[in-house]
């Protein structure tokens, strides 16, 4: 049973989309993301959901029901807010016990229920203090218990973990997923930050200008962009812009800059004479030091190295004059240096070919 | 060579203004004489604000003994001043249960025409209070008014037309506050209720109203002053027939003038009420923050149930239109009542003609109007004056927490004490400096009142002033002088203007204080009154004085007020960023 759907929701803010148009449909107790830039209507349609505003056009609906006309306290969700908006005048414990009190479960009841869900967030103490008095890891735990509290089976997560710094944030994220599996809970989690969606969710689904790009595991969507956009979004991609030449089954020669003809994977049958870019992620190349004329092997020199802790950073001016990073272990023995001559390869079936966007490379990647 | 990395020499251009603030800057960086501009600030607020009024009555208390002496005249004063109390606590009351839906249907509502509706309900704002009296006198009691559909007074002048009345004059107030501090407050929390379950009604007694309940709290205490302060337009709706302390110390100070008391009674029981008045207000301001506080809405197990049914669509259109309905019909409508005779006077003609080439009775009345507007726009200029450093020192405590704190519960005396009594202290104290004038008088009175309300919008948007900000402009090179011109100024701009816009019409409306240190000096409401009450015959007829005249008289006080307040207002639309 599909747990909740949206059918053909739009949302307009004067003559601007905020949500143009988009159907999607989130399995019972997956957890699901919506990823995308700021400004890409992945917050409008968390709050379409839950009813916090409501739609220009379109359905919504939360199992069975169609609840796009209910307010939100009826939609029976459960949503933990980007600023936490714990409530500033009641103790941390009163606000894990609003929603019970609210929906009028009597004392007891309310009281076993805020213990529980403490326990699952792991919190036990200063339970009394009010919400100012909290750290900001508190206060999150707080926020998710709250929201957990009152008995949904729905979470909404807007930018949960927006205001944590680094180190609370990759705690907390796996912890809110445990939770979210443990209580068979169905998630939809707002986030802008690619890394925590790929390692939270079963699902994600790329958001860009109030449409959805691409849905899928984060597997699909790293191995298997769907567009630039989505290639560039998730991970990181060495863009190479050129024209087909030659094309030959799946395999079509590609001229690049300066005249530079590499093969390349057609997967989207291309046609010749078209123009193209293709996608390379970094850490699916090899580099090698010294300049071989290898076949489809890339050569430049080293311009710049960037060294980020576990990994260093290459930047590469091939000879063709494109620009193409390189990320290798940093604890590895060979180093490369500045002005270094170096041969990059990669395999065929890695590298993405794309038709070259009509707004340009730069409006089609730009976030 | 990049730009950045140049040095280069600033041209410092030679006008006067850049010297000037040149200066200042130099000026502003010397830590002792900032103390003493603040320390000066604090001296004026105590010298001629604070201590005058409180003085000017303690120097009278051997009088007391004329009214120890009359336990009729003492019980007179009693049930008065007992009726004051009962009255504004009421009206508070009232004020609020009207003023927070209307103020939740405006910041709430999605209509665009929720905008004029706010600025209507600033309206009742710039009428006068004497002509705000006779207008509510003349809608609800008089024949021409609402009661010739009843053919009797459809509410007879006395206790109810006071309360009306004082319904109608403090309603703005807590329209105005309760407006902002919805625009303050974060939606976020309400939504966060209605997630957990709660209907709208719920989510506000439980969290909304909660939040804001200081400001509900100052909107309850604001209402309550005005209605124990209020002296001119509620004297003329009790018409004899009813009194209440500010009534009671006119009535008296009628009987002086008129010498059917002696100055010792008159002394003797101005002081006797002002005193119970101001000390049982400030009881009950304690009180009221007391109890303000501790108060809780009840979390009753049920309750949203029954609030889910009131929740929705039927029940919210019926709550707006009510409240919508009352304004007009309580507040707007009768406020304004006044002004129909000045289209009568329009029609005839005559009549606007000896206005406006100011014949006979007339030439007083823009006498009167002339003397009003100055003694506002000095008062509105020194108050801002005075009353900026005070909001400094009290938002940014730069003299620590405690004395600030002081300081914010020491400015809001001037609020509570009955405007009447008020001005007759002040008039008991500068009378023991020979030779003062009467102007002068006007205008420590008028500054005593409204230096409150100033300081006090001033301080909480100093407060909201991210001092992130400040810090940014001083790592950046400004001194302090230019730091406060070039952001604490622009920032608080609209707060300055709004601020200002309260000293003014507050100053151009009293009626109480004015009444009392004048005796040869008339504002516009001081003539406004006198011409009532010729035209009612409470006091001595002047001759002239028609109703058609008064109603005109009022309405061109309105009008003009109303451009001078709609001429401010636009000036602070601009800068909509800062909002």
């Amino acid at each position: 049973m599909p747990d909740i759907r949206v059918v053909n929701l739009t949302k307009k803010y004067g003559t601007v989309y905020a949500l143009n148009n988009v159907s999607l449909t989130i399995h019972d107790q997956e957890y699901f993301s919506l990823l995308g830039p700021s400004g890409c209507g992945k917050t409008t349609l968390l709050r379409l959901i839950a009813g916090l505003i409501d739609p220009d056009e379109g359905e919504i609906y939360i199992g069975d029901k169609r609840v796009d006309k209910y307010p939100p306290e009826d939609r029976d969700i459960g949503f933990v807010f980007q600023t936490f908006a714990l409530f500033p005048h009641m103790t941390a414990w009163s606000n894990v016990i609003y929603g019970p009190k609210v929906k009028n479960y009597d004392a007891k009841q309310a009281e076993t229920i805020g213990h529980e869900v403490l326990e699952l967030v792991k919190l036990d103490e200063r339970l009394n203090a009010y919400p100012g008095e909290l750290s900001g890891g508190m206060m999150q735990r707080i926020a998710v218990a709250r929201a957990l509290a009152a008995g949904a089976k729905t979470l909404l997560l807007d930018e949960p973990l927006g205001q944590l710094d680094a180190k609370v944030r990759n705690e907390i994220r796996y912890e809110i997923r445990r939770m979210a599996k443990d209580l068979k809970l169905t998630a939809i989690h707002v986030t802008h930050d690619q890394a925590e969606a790929m390692s939270i969710s079963d699902r994600i689904a790329v958001m860009k200008k109030g449409k959805i790009v691409q849905i899928g595991s984060p597997q699909e969507l790293y191995m298997h962009p769907n567009s630039l956009f989505v290639a560039h979004f998730i991970g990181e991609s060495n863009f190479l812009e050129g024209y087909v030449t030659k094309t030959k089954g799946k395999f079509s020669e590609i001229e690049l800059r300066e005249g530079l003809k590499i093969q390349a994977l057609n997967s989207r049958s291309i046609k010749q004479d078209e123009r193209v870019v293709l996608a390379i992620r970094p850490e699916t190349c090899e580099m090698k030091k010294g300049q071989i004329a290898a076949k489809n092997g890339l050569v430049g020199k080293v311009e710049k190295t960037t060294f980020e802790g576990t990994i260093v950073r290459y930047e590469i001016r091939l000879n063709n004059g494109d620009r193409f990073v390189i990320n290798r272990p940093s604890l590895t023995e060979d180093w490369f240096d500045i002005g270094e001559g170096v041969t990059i390869t990669y395999p065929l079936e890695k590298a993405h070919l794309f038709q070259y966007p009509e707004a340009g490379l730069s409006e089609e990647i730009s976030v | 060579m990049s730009v950045l990395s140049k040095k280069f020499t600033l041209e410092r251009s030679g006008t006067l203004l850049t010297k000037l603030s040149n200066t200042l800057n130099g000026l502003s960086s010397k830590k002792p004489l900032k103390y003493t501009l603040y320390l000066s600030a604090i001296i004026i607020f105590f010298a001629i604000i604070l201590v005058p009024p409180i003085i000017g009555i303690l120097t009278k208390a051997g009088s007391l003994q004329n009214v120890f002496d009359s336990p009729s005249l003492m019980n007179t004063a009693l049930s008065a001043i007992a009726a004051s109390f009962i009255i504004g606590l009421i009206v508070a009351a009232l004020d609020l249960l009207a003023g927070v839906p209307l103020a939740w249907f405006i910041t709430r509502g999605k209509s665009r025409w929720l905008t004029v509706l706010d600025t209507l309900a600033d309206l009742p704002f710039v009428v006068p209070t004497a002509a705000l009296g006779y207008s509510l006198l003349l809608f609800w009691s008089s024949s021409g008014g609402i009661s010739d559909l009843f053919g009797h007074p459809f509410v007879s002048p006395g206790w109810l037309l006071v309360m009306l009345l004082h319904f109608t004059f403090s309603f703005p107030v807590v329209v105005r506050v309760i407006v902002g501090a919805m625009l303050d407050y974060k939606m976020e929390y309400e939504r966060a209720s209605r997630t957990l379950g709660a209907p709208p009604l719920t989510a506000s007694r439980t969290v909304t109203f909660p939040i804001i309940k200081p400001s509900l709290i100052a909107a309850y205490t604001l209402a309550f002053a005005r209605s124990l302060s209020e002296t001119g337009a509620t004297f003329i709706v009790a018409a004899g027939l009813f009194l209440n302390g500010p009534v009671f110390i006119q009535t008296v100070s009628n009987q002086f003038k008129d010498g059917s008391i002696s100055q010792g009674t008159y002394e003797g029981a101005t002081v006797f009420a002002s005193i119970i008045l101001i000390i049982v207000s400030l009881a009950i301001f304690v009180l009221i923050r007391i109890v303000g506080q501790r108060m809780k809405l009840p979390f009753g197990h049920g309750l949203s149930h029954f609030e889910k049914k009131l929740s929705y669509k039927k029940s919210a259109w019926t709550r707006n239109g009510v409240a919508v309905a009352v304004f007009l019909v309580i507040v707007l409508v009768p406020s304004l009542f006044v002004s129909l005779p000045a289209f009568q006077a329009i029609a005839t003609g005559t009549t606007l003609l000896d206005a406006f080439t100011g014949s006979g009775i007339w030439a007083s009345y823009w006498q009167s109007l002339a003397l009003s507007y100055t003694l506002a726009a000095v008062v509105t200029v020194l108050g801002i004056a005075l009353g900026l450093p005070m909001a400094i020192l009290i938002s940014r405590k730069t003299f620590g927490k405690f004395l600030s704190s002081i300081l914010d519960t020491l400015i809001n005396v001037p609020i509570i004490v009955p405007s009447i009594a008020l001005g007759v202290s002040l008039k008991f104290f500068w009378s023991n400096l020979p030779g003062i004038p009467e102007f002068l008088l006007l205008v420590f009175a008028h500054l005593a009142i409204t230096y409150p309300y100033f300081v006090r919008s001033m301080s909480a948007a100093m407060e909201r002033i991210n001092i992130d900000m400040e810090e940014a402009a001083k790592t950046l090179g400004a001194k302090p002088f230019t730091v406060f011109k070039t952001i604490v100024l622009p920032i608080t701009k609209y707060s300055i203007l709004s601020g200002a816009i309260i000293v003014f019409t507050r100053s151009v409306s009293e009626t109480g204080a004015t009444l009392a240190v004048t005796s040869k000096l008339q504002t516009a409401p001081v003539l406004i009154v006198n011409w009532v009450n010729s035209v009612r015959g409470t006091m001595s007829p002047i001759s002239g004085v028609t109703a058609l005249n008064v109603g005109l008289a009022c309405g061109l006080l309105i009008l003009f007020s109303f451009i001078i307040l709609l001429v401010l207002r636009l000036l602070t639309k601009k800068g909509k960023y800062l909002e």
